[in-house]
């Protein structure tokens, strides 16, 4: 549908569609930029790797659907779902694992419903949830131990020949699970203080991950400044996070404390770039707080009493697909008509 | 208290009748291109599946057990079911005639809706008392109406996308039914009934 957007004042702004994705791809740097420092070279590799995928698997499907290449792949969409899942997937995931993931988001959930803009799921939610499901030991056992708890961190041809393949690393000396993961697991049988003196909690309130939330809440709060995405959908998220842990999780002997849920996931990455894409969450400002919170409870549920240590994938999946219905619900009241009575009506 | 909360977090969210268990597509495919009869439907087969899980219980127990009939099950679930669809029907054209006319042929449909005759046999399976069997109807049925309503939704979103020109229609509709079905993967776990 082709609706355009005519009411005065004519006045237009140079932002495009390309521009805003460069904006998202370029202020996610300093978080890809974290993981690198703290969990070595892998999501480097991923994310490089993922792109390519993205772009080939998107040139791919307009070549058979013949549509004009150079005009779809230069809106930057694919290269974004391509840098997401690159930063979202284990560093250390074999490469099957992003080709798979990174291939079905982009072919399955983007292109089958017509491409940029129509699709209902998050594609790269959509490739992480797949590849979480099909492969659960690559993708659990993946994760790269901080580096500096390593005596010798791999160097960048070691973590290349471990995700292609080649090279006879033993890749077990390389991971450790994940502090969320881990934090579920042992608190049931062990005190909180014991818990965090595993070195993988570090000093604040997980090694490296503090950082690299930190580093993408920036990014985000960069892209809000921006008005790339307005504030409702990630505050909501939070907020209705940090309610769901302290409601639930306010004794941390028996459960996961808020801030570990805050900064020790891909919470901040979900928060930003996950949960504001424009094309799959609500429209409405009312709507995308409904959306966001919906979240931030799901993936509390989820994290806590589900059998996924990490659940940001699952709740937005979940919340996309009650964002038509939550919009149906919360259309704003056009100036000067009566709210849109909506039920059964009279069938013609 | 607790027990049947969890039944109906394990009926509604784990192990979801139709995207999990995968029962109850035809309805959940035919009745899902508009909100409004989705809705009706909803409303329909809740209070269906619900007195059905309670009439085959009372059916199972006082009729056919005492007479070790108990291998006569299946049939009996069935013809109970039809019965409780057709006193819906009465009652809906009766009390609401609109309702009536949207639902239209969907109604009689139930009565070939398996997810009911899941529940009712499923019931006999799990050995369930006479309140748990109700409340195990009622969450099926809410997790049955919450999937379709949202389901409808989202398919009044894709009739407008550019859908490429072999998934349109129903296949564009089963693909997305599976990727909802992946989603609800997500609640694997959270209750181990």
């Amino acid at each position: 549908m082709a609706l355009m957007n005519i009411t005065s004042p004519h006045a237009h702004g140079p932002r495009k569609t390309a521009t805003l994705m460069r904006v998202v791809v370029i202020t996610t740097l300093p978080g890809l930029f974290a993981l690198t420092w703290f969990f070595g070279w892998g999501n480097l590799i991923n994310v490089v790797w993922c792109s390519i995928i993205a772009l080939a698997a998107e040139a791919l499907v307009l070549l058979i659907r013949k549509r004009p290449l150079a005009f779809y792949l230069k809106d930057y969409s694919a290269l974004v779902t391509g840098v997401l899942l690159g930063l979202a997937l284990p560093p250390l995931a074999p490469w099957w694992v992003s080709l798979v993931a990174v291939a079905f988001a982009i072919i399955i959930a983007k292109h089958l419903y017509g491409g940029m803009g129509y699709n209902p799921f998050n594609p790269a939610m959509v490739g992480f949830a797949l590849v979480l499901i099909s492969f659960p030991v690559a993708m659990t056992t993946s994760w790269a131990a901080p580096a500096s708890l390593l005596e010798n961190p791999m160097s960048f041809f070691e973590t290349l020949g471990t995700i292609f393949g080649f090279g006879s690393q033993a890749i077990d000396a390389f991971t450790m699970a994940t502090p969320l993961d881990i934090y579920k697991h042992e608190i049931g049988h062990s005190i909180a203080q014991d818990v965090t003196q595993n070195p993988v909690f570090g000093a604040y309130v997980a090694h490296g991950w503090e950082w690299v939330n930190l580093a993408f809440l920036a990014g985000g709060l960069f892209l809000l400044i921006k008005k790339v995405f307005t504030w409702h959908t990630p505050v909501s998220m939070l907020i209705a996070l940090t309610i769901m842990s302290l409601a639930f999780g306010w004794d941390a002997d028996q459960a996961t404390p808020p801030l570990l849920h805050l900064f020790a996931g891909a919470t901040m990455l979900g928060a930003f770039y996950i949960a504001t894409d424009p094309v799959t969450s609500a429209v409405s400002p009312q709507g995308k707080i409904i959306y966001g919170a919906g979240i931030g409870i799901l993936t509390y549920v989820i994290r806590a009493y589900g059998s996924y240590p990490d659940a940001i994938a699952f709740a937005v999946l979940l919340m996309n697909f009650a964002a038509p219905l939550i919009d149906t619900y919360t259309q704003p009241r056009t100036y000067g008509y009566a709210k849109a009575k909506r039920g059964a009506k009279e069938a013609e | 208290m607790t027990e049947y909360m969890l039944i109906l977090v394990s009926t509604i969210l784990v192990n979801n009748f139709v995207l999990v268990q995968f029962l109850g597509l035809c309805p959940f495919m035919g009745v899902s291109n508009k909100l409004e009869t989705a809705i009706g439907m909803s409303l329909a087969t809740t209070f269906v599946l619900t007195l059905s899980s309670v009439c085959s219980y009372l059916a199972f127990e006082y009729l056919l057990s005492p007479l070790g009939l108990e291998y006569l099950q299946t049939i009996t679930f069935i013809l109970v079911i039809a019965v409780v669809v057709q006193f819906t029907e009465i009652v809906v054209r009766k009390t609401s005639p609109l309702l009536y006319r949207v639902l239209g042929i969907f109604l009689p449909l139930i009565t070939t809706n398996c997810a009911v005759l899941g529940v009712a046999l499923l019931n006999i399976k799990k050995q369930n008392g006479f309140v748990e069997s109700i409340t195990y109807g009622f969450g099926a049925a809410v997790g049955f109406s919450l999937v379709l309503v949202l389901f409808s939704a989202m398919r009044e979103r894709i009739a407008v996308a550019d859908v490429p020109k072999p998934f349109e229609g129903s296949a564009i509709g089963m693909i997305t039914a599976g990727l909802m079905s992946l989603a609800f993967l997500g609640f694997t776990g959270l209750v181990n009934i």
